[in-house]
């Protein structure tokens, strides 16, 4: 068998990052962040997926975890931006525990539907809080780094270096959890459900520890994406955000832990561009991308890069 | 008063909602694109009773002109859409198939700012034409009145369709089971694509017949796929009286926050939703599933 050199990629993918990010434009570095955070994201929901989950309400941890990032600067005034990832986590990780118990007991489409409700529930809640800015939501706070104000022109810097190293790290981590017991069960949940239980291991507890880690994992997105934006709005929370990240996760299939960020990285020159090039017809070329995915590539892009290593 | 405003969302609401259920009823397919079907209808009848004003044709007939456009419009891209795409993805599995309706919503979400542009369309007449009622001392639009009969009628039909007809028993064949209903001889594949039709055109009437009291702009498919979802969850996933009571449900918990707490306005509807899923997976019209080994 090959010699897995997942880690090494990631490590040599932080380093580049870090080292290449001051001569970067600060554009460059903007769209990097993003694709962090929501590569973060992907990462969970394909977690999920996985399993054979699909959510289709991600947006509630991801809402959840800007909100977080960003009250933590307003009502309290701290800025520091791994403090916010903490408390992206930390609001997902509770709301998860508790709305997994009900979750874990959903397969198949109402599990999408489930979700669904509930990242609408946050952002019926958050459009009518006027203590939280209704629909406009609000600007937060330019972030410091371990309570270290950088210079202006650093600032986008450290926080694309934090976002890589929050992604990455989380990415490694990931990658060690699948090759658990635990984390090797997703794809015999996918397969038959019943013959896991025959086995001895439980489904719905196995799914409910998926759910949390992918929404700690969607809190620390939100709370990078809060972070390098400078604003928030319920908008995050609406189901078409919960749409972009299913479709980064298909683009990047469930190969390897890196195919998220790549997908959510693809996503975003392409959401760059296309915006930039056309503003009305790129959910368009969205759409036929996807329908493209689903059915000549039905596990994603790394499924290319894999076959072409195999043979 | 909270009543009447309350029937008259659910009327809209059940419009919106029926296509839905009859597709996945029928063909098991979570059909994003009814948001676009929506849209479609609410673009066409806007643009067609537009241009038929300005021709200074009568204004009462602007209501087939209504009815007509959302007809043309299914009829272009329904059986286009059925026949084109989605007739190849059955064999797939249902989360699959709801990911290449979204797929299909996004490309139509454009296709519409495609032929009709940005702009919002207004076209007031139909809905001004016949002019207000009194209710307990309030007065209502009498085209609210039309929405109400047309949900009513359109609810009807379907019924009818269903149980009264020997198509509507064949229908329930290829429903419960379409291999076994292919070996016998009916057309299953048609069956799927006047379905999908007829579903969409009730999604595109809906929205044809809204476009008067609102204005029509990009994005009018997103909230109502999410509402439509709403009321079909509760109801029930391919049940017709389950739509019907979703829709009577959300549009009563509705108008009783907008009138007494607007604050909670959106979040009720989810959470109504959330809790019905909670505690009835398969919504309130449902009846139990075995587990599949």
């Amino acid at each position: 068998m090959r010699r897995d050199r997942t880690p090494e990629v990631i490590g040599v993918i932080f380093l580049v990052v870090a080292l290449s990010g001051p001569w970067l434009p600060q554009w460059a570095m903007f769209i990097l962040t993003i694709a962090f955070a929501r590569g973060l994201v992907a990462l969970g929901l394909m977690l999920l997926l996985r399993a054979g989950l699909v959510s289709f309400g991600q947006a509630l941890y991801y809402c959840l975890g800007a909100y977080a990032a960003g009250a933590l600067g307003k009502f309290i005034g701290v800025g520091d931006i791994f403090v916010q990832m903490l408390a992206g986590a930390a609001v997902a990780a509770l709301v998860a525990c508790v709305l997994g118990f009900l979750l874990a007991r959903y397969r198949g489409i109402f599990f999408g539907l489930l979700s669904l409700a509930l990242s609408m529930i946050l952002y019926g809640l958050l459009v009518k809080n006027e203590a939280l800015g209704s629909t406009d939501g609000f600007n937060i706070l330019p972030s410091t780094l371990f309570g270290i104000r950088p210079a202006a022109d650093w600032v986008r810097y450290c926080v694309v270096v934090a976002a890589a190293f929050a992604g990455l790290a989380a990415a490694l981590l990931v990658h060690r959890y699948l090759n658990t017991p635990l984390g090797r069960l997703a794809p015999a949940i996918k397969d038959n459900e019943i013959r896991v239980e025959y086995m001895g291991a439980s489904a719905r507890s196995a799914i409910h520890v998926k759910y949390v880690i992918a929404a700690v994992l969607a809190g620390v997105g939100g709370a990078l994406a809060a972070t390098n934006v400078g604003h928030i709005d319920p908008e995050m929370a609406y189901w078409t955000t919960s749409g972009e990240f299913i479709f980064i996760t298909i683009l990047a299939g469930t190969g390897n832990v890196i195919a998220p960020f790549a997908g959510a990285l693809i996503f975003g020159v392409i959401h760059t561009l296309a915006y930039d090039l056309s503003p009305n017809t790129w959910q368009m070329s969205l759409g036929a991308a996807l329908l493209a995915l689903i059915v000549f590539l039905p596990n994603g892009l790394w499924s290319l890069f894999a076959r072409r290593k195999a043979a | 008063m909270v009543a009447v405003d309350g029937v008259m969302y659910s009327a809209w609401l059940f419009m919106a909602a029926l296509g839905l259920t009859l597709i996945y009823g029928v063909m098991k397919i979570v059909n994003v694109t009814h948001g676009s079907f929506y849209a479609l209808g609410a673009y066409a009848g806007a643009s067609f009773t537009g241009a038929w004003l300005a021709r200074g044709y009568p204004p009462m007939l602007s209501y087939a002109v209504l009815f007509a456009a959302a007809l043309v419009i299914t009829l272009a891209f329904a059986p286009l859409i059925e026949r084109g795409i989605l007739r190849f993805m059955y064999a797939k599995d249902e989360v699959v198939i709801l990911l290449i309706t979204y797929a299909l919503f996004l490309i139509l979400e454009d296709t519409i700012k495609l032929i009709w542009g940005v702009d919002p369309y207004f076209v007031a007449e139909p809905y001004a034409l016949l002019g207000s009622f009194e209710l307990a001392g309030l007065s209502y639009p009498t085209y609210n009145l039309i929405l109400v009969g047309l949900a009513l009628a359109m609810g009807g039909a379907l019924a009818w369709l269903r149980h009264g007809t020997r198509v509507g028993k064949l229908l329930l064949a290829v429903i419960h089971d379409p291999e076994v209903s292919r070996a016998m001889g009916i057309n299953v594949g048609k069956y799927y694509l006047v379905t999908f039709t007829f579903g969409s055109m009730l999604a595109a009437l809906a929205g044809s017949f809204t476009a008067p009291t609102v204005s029509v702009v990009p994005g009018l498919g997103v909230e109502v796929i999410v509402l439509s979802f709403a009321v079909v969850v509760i109801g029930g996933l391919g049940s017709l009286p389950g739509a019907a009571l979703g829709a009577v449900i959300v549009g009563l918990v509705r108008s009783f926050s907008v009138h007494y707490m607007p604050q909670v306005e959106l979040f009720v509807i989810y959470f109504v939703m959330a809790m019905v899923l909670a505690f009835r997976p398969r919504g309130l019209f449902s009846l139990a599933e075995p587990r599949k080994i």
